[in-house]
């Protein structure tokens, strides 16, 4: 190859590399363009809804301009709230489980378990957690609704529990029990604080996750068009009165729902955005 | 005197059996060094005089390990633990504590309480102990991980002391370091030894023969030859220890 031909292909190599870095940067931008144009809409269409009556009040019988959807964001807070009571200890606990057990049958079988677990359609969850708590309550409730978010909540609970412990050298463990601390003291006071800022992200994800869900709520929170905090009473909720109003032949309702569109979609960024921070405030180097 | 004696001690995990027929008696207030290739099971007689091989899953022992006469296998390995301290190869301090309570993990970690004043002067002597009082003294509420690796060593080493252990074991402790960090490990040994019985385990023989009184040569799993380190490094008496000490293989 003479000298020329070498600085061509050179200059043909150049180019293209300069192509092939402008065709990755599009499509990078425009994974990033989803995201955007969803919250610039819901920004445009959701705000005008927001005021002190939104946030204060419940819906006011139809054909009444104004009231809010006080009873959904507190609805939701109370199942998310009854969620977390319920799947987040036995989360935390399977996840230590199999993070320190990673060969047996039990081992086996519940991550097996989990792993289907997680992608059971919420809809048959719902349908499920009908038949084991309305039916036997005899009423939609809180708790129902609750614990149907709790079973989408386990399996991603427990992954991220087992996945972070798991990082955990093993030299650390072996420090504590080498100083005499007793088994059980060593996973509670080592091993699970050096694990924090893992689980507690992987805690705070699944409830982004499972705020929105509305499949599972349909026949086990039911909602409620009135302010509850009862558990064992119908609840209202973000995702499931974004449905009902958004389907609903009117305007003054249709305004509702982009509110709470609004509501539903910055307090998920901001759990995940507390996510990322916790990750690097709270990272422990080993 | 001696205060630790390993009698006809064998260790297997599952089929393997790695340690064969191992008696020794450890001098108190000596370094005791136990070296040999990689593999040839120093480290898993090491493990067993505090019972850490027990976290394997599938050992069995055989054999007895005495301190001062007293059967340490008919002891909780939790007891066993506290009178027997242990550093690592890798410096491992607790990563989510202070170094203060890194010092004091020992107790913290078990619950069992001290006053204040009592624990600062723990912290205070264990520190000084360890040569890393004056490095710290000023940071004794920061996190252990930003020391250097030296640093943190001599943290696991003040961190065993606290707990006023009748034996310490190391496990190549110096392995992961830099010769300056080595070094000043290797002094401190020697210093630690007026207080402390020490078993060092190492596959460096230099280190054996700078900071050692007596060594123990094993390989394939059996003690070929123990004994005074003047001695030994001088003038071993068997084929292979020779061999070893002029590197014929290792």
């Amino acid at each position: 190859m003479t000298f020329t031909e070498a600085a061509k292909t050179l200059l043909w190599r150049q180019s293209l590399d300069k192509v092939f870095f402008g065709v990755i940067c599009f499509f990078s931008f425009l994974s990033v363009l989803p995201l955007v144009l969803i919250l610039g809409y819901l920004l445009v269409k959701g705000v005008s809804a927001l005021n002190w009556q939104f946030f204060c009040r419940v819906p006011q019988p139809l054909g009444e301009i104004g009231g809010g959807i006080a009873n959904a964001l507190l609805g939701s807070l109370i199942l998310l709230a009854v969620a977390f009571l319920l799947a987040v200890p036995l989360g935390l606990l399977v996840g230590i489980y199999l993070a320190e057990n990673k060969k047996n049958w039990l081992a086996d079988c519940a991550r097996l378990s989990v792993e289907i677990l997680q992608s059971v359609p919420s809809i048959v969850i719902g349908l499920v957690v009908y038949t084991w708590l309305v039916l036997p309550l005899k009423t939609f409730s809180a708790l129902a609704g609750g614990a149907a978010l709790a079973l989408m909540m386990l399996p991603v609970s427990v992954r991220s529990t087992e996945e972070t412990l798991r990082l955990i050298p093993l030299e650390l463990k072996e420090a504590a029990l080498a100083l005499g601390v007793p088994y059980y003291r060593t996973i509670l006071r080592v091993i699970v604080p050096s694990g924090l800022s893992g689980i507690v992200t992987g805690v705070l994800l699944s409830l982004a996750r499972v705020a929105g869900e509305t499949a599972p709520l349909l026949f086990t929170a039911f909602g409620n068009p009135f302010l509850s905090l009862a558990l064992f009473r119908p609840i209202e909720s973000l995702p499931h009165l974004i449905f009902y109003y958004a389907t609903s032949p009117y305007a003054e309702w249709h305004r509702l729902a982009w509110g709470a569109s609004f509501v539903l979609v910055v307090g998920v960024l901001f759990l995940n955005l507390t996510a990322k921070f916790l990750t690097r405030r709270w990272r422990v180097r080993f | 005197m001696s205060i630790l004696a390993i009698q006809n001690l064998y260790v297997s995990f599952l089929e393997n059996t790695v340690v064969k027929n191992v008696s020794m008696d450890i001098e108190e207030k000596k370094v005791t060094a136990i070296m040999g290739p990689s593999g040839c099971g120093k480290t898993t007689v090491l493990r067993s005089v505090n019972r850490m091989h027990e976290l394997s899953a599938h050992a069995s022992v055989t054999g007895k390990v005495l301190l001062r006469g007293e059967d340490l296998y008919a002891l909780d390995a939790i007891l066993v633990r506290r009178r027997i301290g242990m550093v690592f190869q890798r410096p491992n301090p607790f990563p989510t504590m202070s170094i203060y309570d890194n010092v004091v993990a020992g107790y913290l970690l078990n619950g069992l309480r001290l006053g204040k004043p009592e624990l600062d002067n723990l912290v205070e002597e264990s520190l000084s102990s360890a040569a890393l009082w004056d490095e710290v003294k000023d940071s004794l509420r920061r996190r252990g991980a930003f020391l250097s690796g030296g640093q943190q060593q001599r943290l696991c080493i003040a961190r065993a002391l606290a707990m006023r252990p009748e034996i310490l074991l190391l496990d190549e402790p110096t392995s992961a370091l830099d010769p300056k960090a080595t070094a000043s490990i290797e002094e401190l040994l020697v210093q630690l030894k007026k207080t402390v019985t020490i078993l060092l385990v190492t596959h460096n023989i230099a280190q054996a023969s700078r900071v050692s009184d007596f060594t123990a040569f094993m390989y394939l799993g059996e003690l070929v030859e123990f004994g005074a380190s003047a001695k030994m490094f001088t003038a071993p008496q068997d084929k292979r220890t020779e061999e070893y000490l002029t590197g014929k293989f290792g």
